[in-house]
């Protein structure tokens, strides 16, 4: 009989550096993707003990609470990224609510054969975009699929938020005469995504709009007059305007002509036969305002690098309550409805 | 934007609602042929805006619409074959077939991929030659040098595993149809803007002195069909049967001769089924025998079924112009785009989808019909006739 060695060779599991199952096995793979891509990346005491739960302080009284998932595709995307969009999204959703950001938590989907430099650019951009909202993410988790059974990489976000002493935020405080304001131009985040579709690609220097709102969410809170904010995200424009006008009871009038909406928008709408007024922000926050501060409201938009394209966009109104209707060239007013089915699919 | 502004100007528009008012001495009843124009006009409420000097009514331009159920149900079996991928236009999907529809097949795992251009469905049947790449090749003349050229490309790089299904339509016979109906009101026609800069205004020159009735061909924007209707009422002032091209950025008499010469390649003309109006002699294109390996009736052996329409639904009636949507019984209730009845309620080009989105509201002798539940057949119905100039029945064809 021949002699033979049993030799096994260790496994090598991110050769390729890509994502294994193992990786989300909580197991010895599990703690090195933490080190070697979370923890430096976040870097904060309150993520760093790494305890089941973190611990937060946070002023007396109310605070806000959300949560979001993220699935856009593509995971890269001019002007950003499903990284930068799961912190923007969740911080904006707590700014708009009057609400200043304050903690993060993440949870990461991972598809088997992910790439970890992806990964680790994709962290690298959350932690940018925590910096600029000044949110410290906390607490997370990573779990680990099979290949196929999801797209690359899923994010879902949640974020606390503290309210400062005074006025609650509605969107059921609009009233009849009040103004209706938006920080710039609408749809770039949804024609960005749009351009990178499988199939669909165009050329285009449009990038996604996706920014964290703290700034001009604390600049509008400054402003008398206040009704309330929203980000126009999925849906864009129109839908966010159905919302309030459905929860205020009134009903609202757009000037068709006054929305900003950048050329690289239009032509792609145009071409594609999609309305700007439906397409998808991250970037942008839509306010309703007493009719005398909103003249001031926008002057102060447009002092911050986000708001320059700040414009009054239309106004609430008694007749009509629940309905929101866009002026056009004709001088006809058509009704925008609300969407019967998705424009686009995983814009977000 | 250049092309666009331009034709949406609302100065613009001022002026030729006013030029229209001057012109007018009676009310005219136009129709207008392509399911883009329609959308455009309810979009900018033109109709309402020239009520008094024009009844405008939808033609039947609209191609997701005029789809046959039987087609359709066809595409939804193939889908159902785990061997096909069918591709499809995005518009197709919610349209209700029988018993299903492609969005819900979709959602349950049916190989269906939505594409903007059919060359995508070449480039699927070379990216998977193992399995049957099926287009379901929809539209009028407009589509149809792109699914020509799919074709072409796809005979030239030998695929076999690519086939269309083709419903595609021509616009002159089914105009023609609606001019022979003995209840017709069109006194003038706003021509089909991009079909017409494919096929040129040759087809369109003989409608008119075929059946007497002026036609301005027409293009899509506010500023271009106010100027379609102001030129169509000057011929009719003037007693005028010609045809009138204001879409002149776009379209040639001669039309696009590339473009024609691959459709009269890979195609030949056949009868067609149109969805709520029957069957419509030499109004169809189906691949040339040349090419008859690509034609998926024939490759799949695909039976025709009589597939059942919903009784309440009179899409055929909207898409002959004989009623408006807002006359419909189902109009908003039951029937939307979320719950769509028929057609016309699904596609963005559709009446119906466009009267529901502009919240047009369903009319008094509607609702008084929805409680008698009353239904009529789209080229035989509709009591009140206007006079009509004698018609010759033969059938011409050209593309």
């Amino acid at each position: 009989m021949t002699d033979f060695a049993l030799q096994c060779p260790a496994p090598a599991l991110d050769a390729a550096g890509l994502i294994v199952l193992g990786h989300g096995s909580g197991g010895r793979l599990s703690h090195e993707l933490l080190r070697q891509v979370f923890l430096p990346a976040f870097q904060n005491e309150e993520l760093s003990r790494l305890e089941d739960s973190a611990r937060v302080s946070v002023s007396r009284g109310e605070i806000a609470l959300t949560t979001d998932a993220f699935v856009v595709s593509p995971v890269e995307f001019p002007g950003g990224d499903i990284g930068k969009l799961a912190v923007c999204g969740t911080v904006n959703d707590l700014a708009v609510s009057g609400a200043t950001p304050l903690f993060l938590t993440a949870s990461f989907v991972l598809e088997e054969g992910l790439s970890i430099a992806l990964l680790s650019r994709i962290v690298a951009s959350m932690q940018r975009c925590c910096l600029e909202a000044c949110v410290k993410l906390v607490a997370g988790d990573t779990k680990v699929v099979e290949r196929g059974k999801a797209d690359q990489v899923f994010i879902t976000t949640s974020g606390v938020g503290v309210f400062a002493e005074g006025k609650r935020l509605s969107i059921r405080d609009a009233r009849p005469g009040d103004c209706i304001l938006i920080s710039g131009s609408v749809g770039d985040h949804g024609v960005a995504i749009l351009s990178k579709r499988e199939h669909l690609e165009f050329t285009t220097d449009l990038e996604s709009d996706c920014a964290p709102l703290v700034e001009l969410c604390r600049m509008l809170r400054e402003t008398q007059g206040l009704r309330c904010m929203r980000d126009p995200t999925r849906g864009g424009l129109a839908t966010a305007l159905h919302e309030i006008a459905q929860a205020s009871g009134v009903g609202i009038l757009l000037e068709a002509a006054a929305v900003p909406v950048k050329p690289a928008v239009r032509g792609a709408c145009e071409l594609f036969g999609f309305d700007p007024l439906y397409m998808a922000n991250e970037g942008k926050v839509l306010s309703i305002i007493a009719e005398s501060e909103a003249e001031h409201a926008v002057r102060r938009l447009r002092e911050h690098p986000l708001g320059r394209d700040a414009a009054i966009i239309g106004r609430v109104s008694e007749e009509h309550p629940g309905i929101v209707r866009a002026r056009s060239a004709s001088g006809y007013c058509q009704e925008l409805r609300l969407l019967a089915s998705d424009l686009l699919p995983r814009i977000c | 934007m250049k092309y666009v502004d331009d034709y949406r100007d609302s100065k613009l528009i001022a002026s030729l609602l006013r030029r229209l008012r001057d012109l007018a001495s009676r009310r005219w009843t136009l129709m207008e042929v392509c399911g883009g124009q329609t959308q455009s006009i309810v979009r900018y409420g033109l109709d309402e805006l020239v009520s008094e000097q024009i009844e405008l009514l939808h033609g039947p331009g609209c191609p997701v619409c005029v789809t046959p159920l039987h087609l359709l149900d066809a595409a939804c079996e193939l889908a159902s074959d785990p061997n096909v991928l069918l591709c499809s236009f995005g518009d197709m999907l919610r349209v209700p077939g029988s018993s299903s529809n492609l969005a819900a097949l979709k959602s349950a795992g049916a190989g269906i991929r939505v594409i903007y251009s059919p060359l995508d469905a070449v480039a699927l049947a070379e990216r998977f030659p193992t399995r049957q790449v099926v287009l379901f090749a929809i539209g009028f003349e407009t589509t149809a040098p792109a699914n020509a050229t799919a074709l072409l490309l796809a005979h030239q790089r030998k695929l076999t595993n690519f086939s269309l299904l083709s419903s595609m339509v021509l616009v002159p016979p089914a105009v023609a149809a609606i001019f022979d109906a003995p209840h017709n009101r069109v006194q003038a026609l706003l021509g089909p803007g991009h079909v017409c800069s494919v096929v040129g205004s040759g087809d369109y020159e003989r409608l008119s002195a075929r059946y007497q009735v002026p036609i301005v061909i027409t293009g899509f924007e506010p500023v271009d069909l106010l100027e379609g209707m102001l030129r169509s009422v000057a011929l009719l002032e003037t007693a005028q049967a010609s045809v009138d091209i204001q879409y002149v950025r776009a379209v040639k008499a001669e039309g696009n001769p590339e473009a024609r010469r691959a459709v009269e390649r890979a195609f030949e003309v056949c009868d067609r089924t149109w969805r709520g109006i029957g069957v419509i002699p030499a109004s169809g294109l189906r691949p040339a025998p040349a090419f008859a390996e690509f034609d998926a009736e024939k490759r799949f052996q695909l039976r025709v079924l009589q597939g059942a329409e919903n009784p309440a639904c009179i899409s055929g009636q909207i898409l002959t112009g004989a009623k408006k949507p807002t006359e419909c019984p189902a109009f908003g209730a039951p029937c939307t785009p979320e719950q769509p009845l028929g057609a016309t309620m699904v596609s963005q080009e559709g009446a119906c989808a466009a009267y529901y989105h502009n919240q047009r509201k369903r009319s008094h002798a509607a609702l008084v019909a929805n409680r008698s539940g009353s239904r009529v057949s789209p080229l035989t119905s509709a009591p009140e006739t206007a006079p009509r100039p004698a018609a010759p029945s033969s059938k011409e064809r050209s593309l």
